[in-house]
């Protein structure tokens, strides 16, 4: 209570870390210098924030940090295998589904839990699951082309 | 960035109803926090203790009778849109569910939060009104069930006492030949106007009447009354036509972000009409 020691199993890593009950989790995650996660809204609506906890998408602003104890925790930082990027990190190139950029982890991490959960998804399941993904700079179109050809080239690799 | 408090992790009913009673009004019940942490952040609401409810494994179960679906405290949107025996039993439920919010605060908020919270712009108190849900409470004293229809009280307001807390929301499962529609028109993050609809469909007409609750646009749900389209002709289009004129009379709608009072009104009507022919249309 008040402040505890939570387990962070953070993109593969595991480790004990200190946190305060109050402590938001994007505010854990980036002052252990994981800076990708950008911090925008802070209302829930934008999903600059988007982390996955247990496999869900969450908002990190308005996470606990607390809630993360023992659970594994996916950041932007988590995809990229060493220098190979991730087929997303990938498409969103490919397509120019950003320009400047501030919205893409968010995007990127999203659309992530979307493959895992449909690996197949049309262009309306795009388009619903990533609507609390706001884009100010791209009007969209790349970004559910981008995470369309992500998802072809994730099922020919299987 | 928050300011301090204490969270409580409980794993048992009782346990959560100790500390509602030791903290008072020094304490909030804290489940999924996609309101409450809001809330906090903003600074309209403070609270030294939370008590989390989450832990209380009997809290989260989903389940189905014959005659009834209950959903735990802590389930979440994305749990009930998911759960293969609310789409079976209830599938008008689960397509609400699935377009509550987006994905995030699905993933993390309850449905039980979401009526507690009392916040007028939702989804499921219409639907859950229309179908007679019933908010099942638990208190030191003892517990007792109310109507969804009596639960909310107002705007951000609910019949919750201090020492209670939610333990299920509980569904009548409607009858075979019931069909049951949800419509809603949103244009900033929340519903501007949700219209709820309920009735069987015989031969072309309603038996007995129509029941349709608007949401979202006035301070609660709102009943509309319906006894005099009785046995109407359902593919009437004058019939639904004066269904909706009534659901536009029996609300009054707030004006706000989404729009002023006469256009939401219209809006009613509109959606009114859509939540009937989509019934209809689905009707046997
Ligand atoms: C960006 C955004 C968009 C949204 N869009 C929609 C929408 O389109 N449609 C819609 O219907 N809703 C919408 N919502 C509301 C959303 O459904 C609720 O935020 C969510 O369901 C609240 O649940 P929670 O578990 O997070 O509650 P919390 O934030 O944890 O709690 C909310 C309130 O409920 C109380 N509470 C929680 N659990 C219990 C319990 N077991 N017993 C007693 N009291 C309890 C808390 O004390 C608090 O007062 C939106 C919210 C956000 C932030």
């Amino acid at each position: 209570m008040g402040r505890r020691e939570i387990h962070l199993r953070l993109n593969g890593g595991d480790r004990r870390v200190e946190v305060d009950d109050q402590t938001l989790l994007i505010e854990l995650v980036r002052s252990l210098g994981l800076v990708g996660t950008k911090l925008s809204c802070d209302t829930q609506v934008c999903g600059a924030c988007t982390m996955l906890l247990d496999s869900r998408p969450v908002s990190s602003c308005t996470t606990l940090a607390i809630e993360a104890d023992g659970k594994p925790v996916e950041t932007i930082e988590g995809l990229a295998d060493g220098a190979k990027l991730h087929p997303l990190q990938e498409a969103f190139i490919e397509r120019f589904a950003f320009q400047c950029g501030y919205c893409t982890p968010g995007m990127i991490v999203s659309a992530k839990a979307l493959l895992e959960a449909h690996p197949q998804p049309d262009v309306a399941k795009v388009r619903h699951w990533m609507e609390g993904n706001i884009c100010r700079c791209t009007g969209y179109q790349t970004i559910v082309d981008a995470v369309l050809d992500a998802a072809d080239k994730m099922r020919s690799a299987r | 960035m928050l300011r301090r408090f204490d969270v409580h992790k409980v794993t048992s009913v009782a346990e959560a109803l100790d500390l509602r009673q030791r903290f008072g009004a020094d304490a909030a019940i804290y489940a999924g926090g996609t309101e409450l942490l809001l809330a906090m952040k903003m600074g309209v609401a403070r609270w030294p203790n939370l008590i989390d409810v989450k832990p209380i494994a009997s809290l989260a179960d989903i389940s189905a009778t014959r005659d009834t679906l209950r959903i735990g405290a802590t389930a979440t949107h994305w749990d009930i849109e998911r759960n293969t025996e609310v789409r079976r039993v209830l599938p008008a439920l689960a397509q609400l569910e699935a377009n509550v919010a987006n994905v995030r605060v699905r993933a993390a908020g309850t449905l039980a939060g979401n009526l507690a919270f009392g916040e007028p712009h939702a989804d499921p108190p219409s639907l859950l009104v229309a179908l007679g849900a019933r908010v099942l409470l638990e208190g030191k004293v003892g517990s007792r069930s109310l109507p969804v229809a009596e639960f909310i009280t107002g705007m951000y307001e609910t019949a919750l006492a201090a020492d209670e807390i939610i333990l299920a929301i509980e569904i009548p499962l409607p009858a075979r030949d019931v069909r049951v529609a949800y419509v809603k028109f949103q244009i900033l993050e929340r519903p501007s106007v949700g219209v709820a609809a309920v009735a069987t469909v015989r031969d072309g007409r309603f038996v007995g009447s129509p029941g349709v609750v608007v949401g979202a646009v006035d301070e609660m749900p709102r009943r509309v009354s319906t006894s005099q389209f009785a046995g109407a002709d359902a593919h009437d289009v004058g019939t639904r036509e004066a269904i909706a004129e009534a659901a536009g009379a029996a609300v009054e709608p707030t004006a706000d972000l989404a729009g002023d009072v006469e256009y939401k009104r219209h809006l009613v009507g509109v959606f009114a009409q859509r939540a009937l022919a989509s019934l209809v249309a689905t009707a046997a």
